[in-house]
């Protein structure tokens, strides 16, 4: 270096440089060059990162968050990887915007991914998303290359395999968080096969839904499912208006029967003792009482009666010349 | 002068000392393989661990190859299977640079290699499936379908228990098939997996008339469950309402009947202490009830009351 230095003033004697002393620069120059060394040996990783170092390209190690020294001058190079970041694949739409109104979108090319065929050689769309993280750095960036872009190729054979094993009933209704859970299991499973260092979090299936084409007539079925509750809640409803009055009519009918009985045990109860009565003081006379009733009923009776006709027993060619029509139309 | 000479001299020694010293050593990453080669012919075997690795300078080179494993996706093929459907096929395989020599001298560079895996995969991809029915293809298990209420109309016999492969096999099959030829080309297959299976679009309209007409039924089967069921409801409410209405009749009517019955034993009682005497106090009260004003009464006076009307005589 510093022979160089000497040159360099050799040649440029010519000119008039200013006249700088030797040991300024080469002080200069060793300060910048310490500060260099040291700004490439010291480093810093973030929280959610973990740093991978490499010597002449050969992993060495890693380093967790904070601060660190490495060798410089490219010796040793830094990686950084986002370990703890919850990562996120999207299948048959792609968040546009993110916020609180997120507006997605479909294209072509997602609607490939989404359309697929169930066990029952039926067809869907499903949309769904993979969460994930790097589970092992090392794995993630040596074991294979364009690790994102296999991942989701491995989420969508597994995925259509497990939709394929399934009947188009289950993955629309009963059967979505068995073929979520199944999905993450083996998606897990081919991501150590292929130690691609992933590790699955969740995997959720956003809206599945019939094609289009076919929706109308699967809306239809929950309509008619409506209708048969509907008519049934009718008819019950019918049933609990009606069957409640009924009671209350019946009720009604028994306790007057109740009242009838009571009333015809006490009247007989009444006409008896009235009966028993009178015959005990009957007994005691009974020709003079007999006379007496007698009379008494007739002197009731005969007053109130406007059409009297006294015949003598002897004159019996009476009655027949009685014009009695003619009275009664009087 | 002379020193200046001596200094050229000097630093044209240093910097050709640099370039060997730069040429002959070289990096190799983690990620990659190494085969150098000595005027295009290859000088040992393939330098596997990372780090720093020296060689001849300027006689050899360095040829980086991938040391990962890398993607290839197959496009999508249109097969028929064996029970004569038309289905679009999209593979992908997982494949790695096995034998970085051989794979230099058979397909050179990864453009020449994934155009062979195209043919190879692709190739056993139609070899295989086409010795299969649609539903090995689709399924993988003979798992039975949860029973649905939906379901229930309809008929999984043609894809329940049919399978004997399944598409997990299957792709197995195709792999094992191409794993025996990629070798030749210094290629090791990791895996090849059905990535996506769809029908051509003649096939999906006529899949898609079966589903309509699937949901049709189990539509109509629904709404006459509700007509059922409602006719059955009601049907239980005319016979509640029977049962009821006639049970407080009849309760009604026994009770009524006991107290009549009640009723008589105690007028029979009574009036059995004189029942003639009963006869006639009941007469004379009907009298009484019966005569009213516009009656015409005709009496004879041999009558026990106007008897007196002809003479007080006995």
């Amino acid at each position: 270096m510093s022979d160089e230095f000497r040159n360099f003033r050799g040649f440029g004697r010519k000119i008039d440089w200013p006249k700088i002393p030797v040991k300024t620069i080469r002080g200069v120059i060793l300060g910048l060059a310490v500060l260099l060394l040291l700004w490439g040996s010291f480093y810093q990783v973030a929280p959610e990162e973990v740093g991978v170092i490499l010597r002449f390209g050969r992993f060495v190690r890693t380093a967790e968050p904070g601060l660190h020294i490495k060798l410089p001058l490219g010796v040793e190079r830094l990686l950084r990887v986002p370990v703890q970041r919850q990562l996120k694949l999207e299948f048959g739409f792609r968040t546009g915007r993110p916020g609180i109104n997120t507006q997605y979108v479909a294209t072509g090319e997602t609607k490939a991914e989404s359309v697929m065929l169930t066990g029952d050689l039926n067809v869907v769309d499903a949309e769904w998303i993979v969460q994930y993280k790097i589970r092992d750095a090392y794995k993630f960036l040596f074991k294979m290359r364009a690790a994102e872009g296999t991942f989701r190729d491995m989420t969508e054979a597994v995925v259509r395999r497990v939709v394929g094993d399934s009947s188009v009933d289950e993955v629309i209704t009963v059967g979505r968080e068995r073929l979520a859970g199944e999905s993450r299991q083996l998606l897990q499973t081919l991501c150590d096969v292929y130690e691609i260092g992933i590790e699955v979090n969740q995997l959720i299936f956003q809206d599945v839904n019939p094609p289009e084409t076919v929706k109308p007539s699967f809306n239809d079925v929950n309509e008619a499912l409506q209708e048969k509750e509907r008519k049934i809640n009718d008819a019950w409803a019918e049933y609990n208006q009606e069957i409640p009055k009924a009671t209350g009519e019946a009720e009604q009918t028994l306790r007057a029967a109740e009242g009838y009985a009571t009333e015809r045990v006490n009247n007989a109860l009444g006409d008896a003792n009235r009966f028993t009565s009178i015959y005990r003081e009957y007994a005691k006379a009974p020709a003079v009482t007999r006379k007496r009733l007698y009379l008494e009923a007739l002197n009731d009776i005969l007053p109130k009666i406007n059409k009297k006709i006294i015949l003598d027993q002897n004159q019996r060619g009476l009655l027949p010349l009685l014009n009695l029509g003619e009275e009664v139309k009087k | 002068m002379k020193t200046t000479t001596k200094t050229l001299l000097l630093v044209g020694a240093a910097l050709v000392a640099l370039l060997v010293v730069l040429d002959s050593a070289y990096v190799v990453l983690e990620t990659n393989q190494v085969i150098i080669t000595q005027f295009g012919e290859p000088i040992g075997g393939a330098v596997t661990s990372a780090g720093l690795h020296f060689k001849v300078p300027f006689v050899q080179k360095t040829n980086y190859f991938e040391k990962r494993w890398l993607e290839w996706d197959g496009d999508p093929n249109q097969i028929p299977t064996r029970d004569k459907k038309y289905i679009w096929v999209d593979t992908y395989c997982r494949w790695r640079i096995s034998d970085p020599l051989v794979f230099f001298q058979r397909v050179r560079d990864e453009r020449g290699a994934h155009s062979r895996l195209d043919d190879v995969v692709d190739g056993d991809t139609r070899n295989v499936i086409a010795n299969f029915d649609l539903i090995e293809v689709v399924r993988s298990t003979n798992r039975p379908f949860e029973a649905t209420e939906d379901a229930a109309l309809l008929d999984f016999s043609e894809v329940v228990g049919k399978i004997q492969t399944g598409r997990e096999k299957i792709a197995r099959l195709i792999l094992e098939s191409s794993a025996k030829i990629t070798p030749t080309f210094g290629i090791e297959l990791k895996d090849v997996q059905i990535k996506r299976v769809n029908y051509v679009d003649e096939v999906q309209r006529k899949v898609f008339d079966r589903m309509i007409a699937e949901r049709k039924r189990i539509a109509s089967k629904y709404r006459s469950e509700g007509d059922g069921k409602s006719a059955e409801i009601r049907g239980q409410k005319e016979r509640e309402l029977k049962r009821i209405v006639s049970e407080a009749y009849r309760k009604a009517q026994e009770t009524k009947g006991k107290a009549d019955a009640e009723a008589t034993r105690i007028y029979a009682q009574a009036y059995s202490l004189d029942a003639e005497f009963y006869q006639f106090l009941k007469t004379l009260e009907t009298y009484r009830a019966a005569l009213e004003k516009e009656t015409w009464l005709i009496l004879s006076t041999d009558s026990e009351f106007l008897k007196y009307l002809k003479g007080p005589n006995r």
